[in-house]
């Protein structure tokens, strides 16, 4: 394969993974949520799967696949499940009006690729014009983890974070060490696990899972 | 002075006219497949438009000159848009009369007197109609305008005839910055040409309707041109988008013997253009009016990550 | 002696000045007054465009010294092709503001004298032209105040309401506040231009030749730009303006609105581009962010009023906003260096003065002939105007289509000129400039077309539907001299609109004296019909083929279509069949921008309520309904009252001093020679 065509195929495999960010900000409704969030994975795993190709890292290979399975298959299939046993499929309250979100979402995307042209002069990798993207789909995902009031679009942001982080490796060094990629993707799973007995805790004690709720559990005074 | 290029742009103005209405008979025929009914073919809107314009004109007591001049006027400016947006090639001696933006303002000084006509009657659907358009265009002109940005960065250029060229010579294959643009043009143009998540052109649902509370004092050939007027719409932003996003087809300058073969590739691709405009409009409803902030804005949102796309990864 | 354009323009002038001493003389008969003053009004402006025209066109530059004023500083005039183009602009408007005044000001026969009027209508434009040719700091700030003082007391004209009292106690105060900004920044810039010995730094050419070390550069544009920023109208100095234009008599709101405000244009193109001449880059951001609030601000405050005049006034805000908007980018792209682009942008900025003035000059005066028939500035009663009033209809009409940027009018030309800078400016080597400039031609679109609904709603409420307030007034057409100074004014939109190049051909020779490049906008054969700024395959644009081909079309398809004669049947209005339709079920004003209001409702100030009276019986039968709806400016809160707070508070505090007694006077004296002399040992 072409080196420029991989890395034009990578640039727009990053806008993808930028869009899906967006659209899991501005998505209302929850199965939405969860769809969105495994088309990223998705499109990370492809492009770990061709940055490996390109810069003939073998171990990329396994990472991809491994996001594969995680993130496009058993996450949503958890948080799926979840979703349904919660009954909390409706339409998503949020915090900020939605396109207000948007165009502080934009502004996070100005202010990572100015962030990001320093690095992007010196480095010399094929992919280096997509740390940017990474950096804001991070940023993203925390925004949306403040401008949401349920738990699960919480944990969703949570697990977007995750994604850009690993896309950021991807595109800054070509993925981290084979080890702390399981490490990573093992501690993801966890934290997946936990959360969600969390959600029954939390849902069993009250009956909702806004997380503004949770300002009851503060000191009366 | 070469004379063919203004047969070319006689023959784009007759193509205009002539299949806007089959477009749109084509846009209802489908739409009737895929709910299960039966549809009344092809040349059904030939048909209504000939009715039309056999009929009297019935005015309102009240009407001033700008009703009546008003359906001349939509008409006018969508086939001065048909003489400039290149169709089947570029070589179009008026085209540089006006640039994408121009033809934007055309498209929005036809909604402008239309505007004033549903209000000129004084009734309660009229001035409705009229605020509702008013508001949407304004909010889907910030995201047109971030699309024609993003191409024209492209281009380097936001005459058409040379964006066209441009992307022919291009050999770039994944552009993600036109992939946005697209997608925010296409929810640009169903907010703009009238179709489902934004308005209903089908309805006479007192309550919903934008575009034909407008319109609704019109009759005789008056109406049938404003008809006439948004099939061509239709069919104007059809090949807008075409022209921007998928040119390969349109035939390059002096390539005459080409016409005959963009004129078959025109017509298919409009046909799918068509089709996905079924399955859109089949797939969604039609949203509340104060969702339409959250539609137009992901238009925008699109069209300006396209712009950053470009910086960013181009 | 020999005619050159200075002559034509001091003698404009003086005619105007000679006009004010001749009206005490002939006040006994008022018509013959208002006949004689206006016609010489309009000769002086006349003699003004000319004068203007001949300047830009020559690229002369010709000096003056007046052994007038102060012993040893004499007053300075320069003509020079950037000064002429502003004389143009303002002479143009004032020439058919003044001949429309004859019919306009007969209106108040009977009912007040206008004798002060005449004389302050006079000295206003013998201001604004003086503020222009002024080439020293001392004759500029005395034209200014001329300008402003003028200005004032015809915004209180009718003194009789509070209301206009008011605004002209705020216009006054805010003129001042910025006219002592304009003081300190002429103050640093004579200081370090010339030496305190003699004092040759007051005048412009002095300052033109100093080297300004580059924080005091930015004190004085700091200060020049908040000056001149206060007099634009620049939101969040933009309060005094919709209180202010809208109170004086029409056709002065015509001027005001129309030229007054572009003084201050001049004076910010003429302090940095002339004065300062070099500058970073971040002077463009304020001036284009500045621009860009100014522009989508003022049209949404627009879009809120139902007072024609108010709303009319708005939009100054918003034009001026577009104004600055292409200086502002013209200002970056000169501090990279980018000459032709800077000179794109400088192009579209004055070109829109020139259309802004035209066409909300026409504006006003279409507002002020429906006031004149009507006696009512608010829409909310208005309708039907176009079948008694059809030529003050279609020219309100040419007006609303000009300023909402559609083509083929002038102010689309402009705007079209503004998003081409905007689209170059991907060239700016600075990365952040680049991503976040774009986001502006957004802005500008969006303010261009929320300019189209305002002015549906503006134009379809007062002239289109019925007549919807409760008393029919009697309406007549405005006369002669007010018809044919708005047919004038919507000429030269349209000419402006069809024959961009023309006109960008003659003004060309300031951006080449101001960013060092000309535009040359016409290239090829036909050239005058084609405006193609930068390169004809980047962007082309020719308002006389668009204009000519939908005219095309739309006679063709009338005469297609009236081959046969087919009837027109007029009937009752059918509205889906629904019978008892009445004029209070039309949509007005406030329920027309309803749903921008909703949208950008975060924006303003709003208090709605609805009341049901009485609410007893059953809820959903009342007998009847209230709605109440008010919307602010959210710079009253922020800005305004809390400097008049202050102020206030501090005047009380200072007011302690008055004792009233004349020892206490004398001790205060005593204790002020005192200091003094310590200080001055």
């Amino acid at each position: 394969m072409n080196i420029n065509i991989a890395s034009q195929i990578n640039s727009f495999l990053a806008a993808l993974v930028l869009l899906t960010a967006f659209g899991m900000l501005v998505q209302r409704r929850m199965y939405g949520l969860v769809h969105l969030f495994a088309w990223q994975g998705l499109f990370l795993s492809l492009n770990t799967a061709i940055v490996g190709f390109v810069a003939d890292r073998h171990h990329l290979y396994i990472s991809s696949v491994l996001t594969l399975t995680l993130k496009v298959i058993l996450l949503p299939y958890i948080l799926h499940v979840l979703i349904q046993r919660l009954k909390v499929h409706k339409e998503v309250e949020t915090v900020v009006n939605i396109p207000m979100t948007m165009l502080i979402g934009i502004a996070l995307v100005i202010f990572s690729y100015h962030l990001m042209a320093p690095v992007r002069e010196l480095s010399t990798l094929v992919t280096r014009s997509t740390l940017a993207v990474a950096l804001a789909t991070v940023m993203i995902g925390l925004l949306m983890m403040i401008t949401r009031k349920h738990a699960v679009t919480q944990i969703i942001g949570f697990l977007a974070m995750e994604n850009g982080l690993f896309f950021a490796a991807t595109s800054a060094t070509y993925g981290m060490p084979l080890v702390v990629e399981l490490g990573v993707a093992l501690d993801i799973l966890i934290a997946a696990f936990i959360f969600g007995i969390f959600f029954f805790h939390i849902h069993t004690t009250f009956d909702s899972l806004d997380v503004e709720k949770m300002a009851r559990l503060k000191e009366e005074d | 002075m070469k004379t063919y290029p203004f047969i070319i742009e006689l023959l784009q103005i007759a193509i205009l006219l002539g299949v806007s209405p089959a477009l749109t008979g084509w846009v209802r025929m489908m739409k009737c497949w895929t709910q299960g009914r039966t549809s009344p073919g092809l040349l059904q809107p030939y048909r209504d438009i000939m009715k039309l314009f056999s009929k009297d004109v019935v005015l309102a007591d009240n009407a001033s000159w700008i009703f009546r001049f008003t359906p001349y006027l939509v008409f006018g400016t969508a086939v001065l848009a048909g003489g400039v947006i290149p169709m089947l090639s570029i070589d179009l001696p008026i085209a540089s009369t006006a640039d994408v933006i121009v033809i934007v303002a055309l498209f929005a000084i036809a909604r402008f007197f239309t505007a004033l006509a549903g209000m000129d009657i004084g009734t309660a659907f009229g001035g409705m109609g009229s605020s509702r358009e008013m508001t949407i265009a304004s909010l889907a002109e910030p995201a047109m305008l971030m699309a024609i940005f993003t191409v024209s960065l492209a281009s380097k250029s936001t005459s058409l005839s040379q964006m066209v060229h441009v992307i022919y010579s291009g050999h770039s294959l994944f552009r993600p910055s036109l992939a946005f643009a697209m997608i925010a043009f296409v929810l640009i143009a169903l907010a703009e040409t009238g179709r489902i998540p934004v308005d209903n052109p089908a309805t006479h649902l007192e309550l919903t309707m934008i575009h034909e509370a407008m319109i609704l004092e019109y009759s005789g050939r008056h109406l049938a041109l404003i008809e006439w007027a948004g099939m061509m719409k239709l069919f104007l932003f059809a090949s807008l988008g075409i022209a921007t996003f998928a040119p390969w087809g349109i035939a390059s300058a002096g390539d005459i013997g080409f016409v005959p073969a963009s004129f078959l590739i025109m017509m298919l691709k409009l046909g799918a253009a068509g089709a996905g405009l079924v399955l859109i409009e089949t797939g969604l409803a039609k949203m509340r009016i104060f969702r339409l902030t959250e539609f137009l804005g992901s238009a925008f949102l699109l069209a300006t990550l396209g712009m950053l796309s470009f910086f960013i990864l181009e | 002696m020999i005619v050159t354009p200075m002559w034509l323009l001091s003698s404009s002038v003086l005619l105007l000045f000679l006009t004010v001493l001749l009206t005490p003389l002939i006040k006994g008969s008022q018509r013959f007054l208002i006949n004689t003053s206006f016609t010489l009004t309009s000769v002086a402006s006349l003699l003004g465009v000319i004068g203007g025209v001949w300047a830009v066109g020559g690229g002369t530059t010709e000096k003056i010294i007046l052994e007038i004023g102060l012993p040893a500083l004499p007053f300075h005039m320069r003509i020079d092709p950037l000064a002429g183009y502003f004389i143009t602009v303002i002479s143009l408007l004032s020439l058919f503001v003044s001949l429309y005044s004859i019919g306009y000001i007969k209106g108040y026969l009977g009912r007040r004298p206008v004798t002060s009027l005449v004389i302050c209508y006079c000295l206003f434009i013998a201001g604004m032209l003086m503020v222009v040719l002024a080439d020293d700091a001392l004759f500029f700030l005395v034209s200014w105040e001329v300008m402003a003082a003028a200005s004032y007391f015809l915004v209180m004209f009718e003194d009789e309401h509070i209301e206009n009292r008011r605004a002209a106690f705020l216009y006054i105060v805010v003129a001042h506040v910025g006219a002592i900004a304009i003081l300190l920044s002429f103050g640093v810039m004579a200081g370090l231009a010339g030496d305190f010995e003699n004092f040759s730094g007051y005048t412009f050419d002095a300052m033109r030749q100093a080297q300004l070390p580059v924080q005091w550069a930015t004190a004085a544009f700091l200060l020049a730009f908040f000056g001149f920023a206060a007099k634009a109208g620049v939101v969040p100095l933009h309060v005094w303006l919709p209180e202010a234009h809208p109170v004086a008599p029409s056709n002065v709101s015509a001027l005001m609105s129309g030229v007054m405000l572009k003084t201050a244009i001049y004076g910010i193109v003429r302090v940095t581009f002339d004065l300062i001449g070099d500058f970073p880059w971040w002077w463009g951001a304020i001036v284009l962010i500045l621009g860009l609030v100014s522009a989508v601000m003022g049209v949404l405050y627009a879009l809120m009023q139902h007072d024609l005049k108010r709303l009319l006034a708005y939009h100054s805000v918003e034009n001026i906003g577009i104004i600055l908007i292409g200086i502002g980018l013209s200002m970056i792209f000169t501090s990279y260096h980018m000459p032709l682009l800077a000179a794109l942008g400088l192009i579209a900025g004055l070109y829109h003065t020139l259309n802004h003035a035209m066409f909300k000059g026409l504006l006003f005066m279409g507002a002020g002939a429906v006031l004149h028939a009507t006696h009512e500035r608010n829409m909310e009663e208005m309708g039907g105007l176009i079948h008694r009033m059809p030529w003050t209809a279609a020219l309100f009409l040419i007006g609303c289509v000009s300023i909402s940027a559609l083509p083929p009018f002038n102010g689309f030309v402009s705007e079209w000129l503004t998003f081409q800078a905007f689209l170059l400016s991907p060239a700016l080597p600075n990365q952040l400039l680049k991503l976040l400039v774009p986001l502006g031609a957004a802005l500008l679109a969006l303010t261009g077309a929320l300019a189209a609904a305002c002015f549906v709603k503006a134009f379809g409420v007062t002239f289109l539907g019925h007549w919807r307030g409760h008393h029919t007034p009697r309406v007549r057409e405005a006369d002669f001299p007010m018809r044919l100074g708005m047919v004038l004014a919507a000429a030269t939109c349209f000419l402006l609109g069809v024959l961009p190049t023309v006109v960008i051909d003659w003004m060309d020779i300031i951006s080449e004296q101001l960013t060092g490049s000309k535009l040359r906008v016409s290239t090829g054969a036909y050239s005058w019909m084609w405006l193609t700024p930068i390169a004809p395959e980047r962007a082309s644009y020719s308002g006389t083929i668009v204009f000519l081909g939908i005219l095309f079309v739309v006679v063709a398809a009338y005469l297609v279509l009236h081959v046969k004669p087919g009837a027109i049947h007029r009937a009752p209005i059918w509205d889906c069949g629904f019978e008892k339709i009445n004029q209070r079920m039309q949509y007005n004003a406030t329920s027309f921008s309803m749903p921008i209001r909703r949208i950008f409702g975060f924006l303003f100030n709003i208090k709605e309520q609805v009341k049901l009276i009485p609410r007893a019986a059953h809820p959903f039968f009342p007998k009847k309904i209230n709605y109440y709806l008010r919307v602010r400016d959210r710079f009253w809160g922020w800005l305004y009252k809390p400097v008049v707070e202050v102020s206030f508070y501090l005047s009380r505090r200072v007011g302690r001093l008055q004792q009233g007694r004349i020892q206490a006077y004398l001790i205060y004296s005593f204790i002020t020679i005192i200091v003094l002399l310590v200080f001055s040992r």
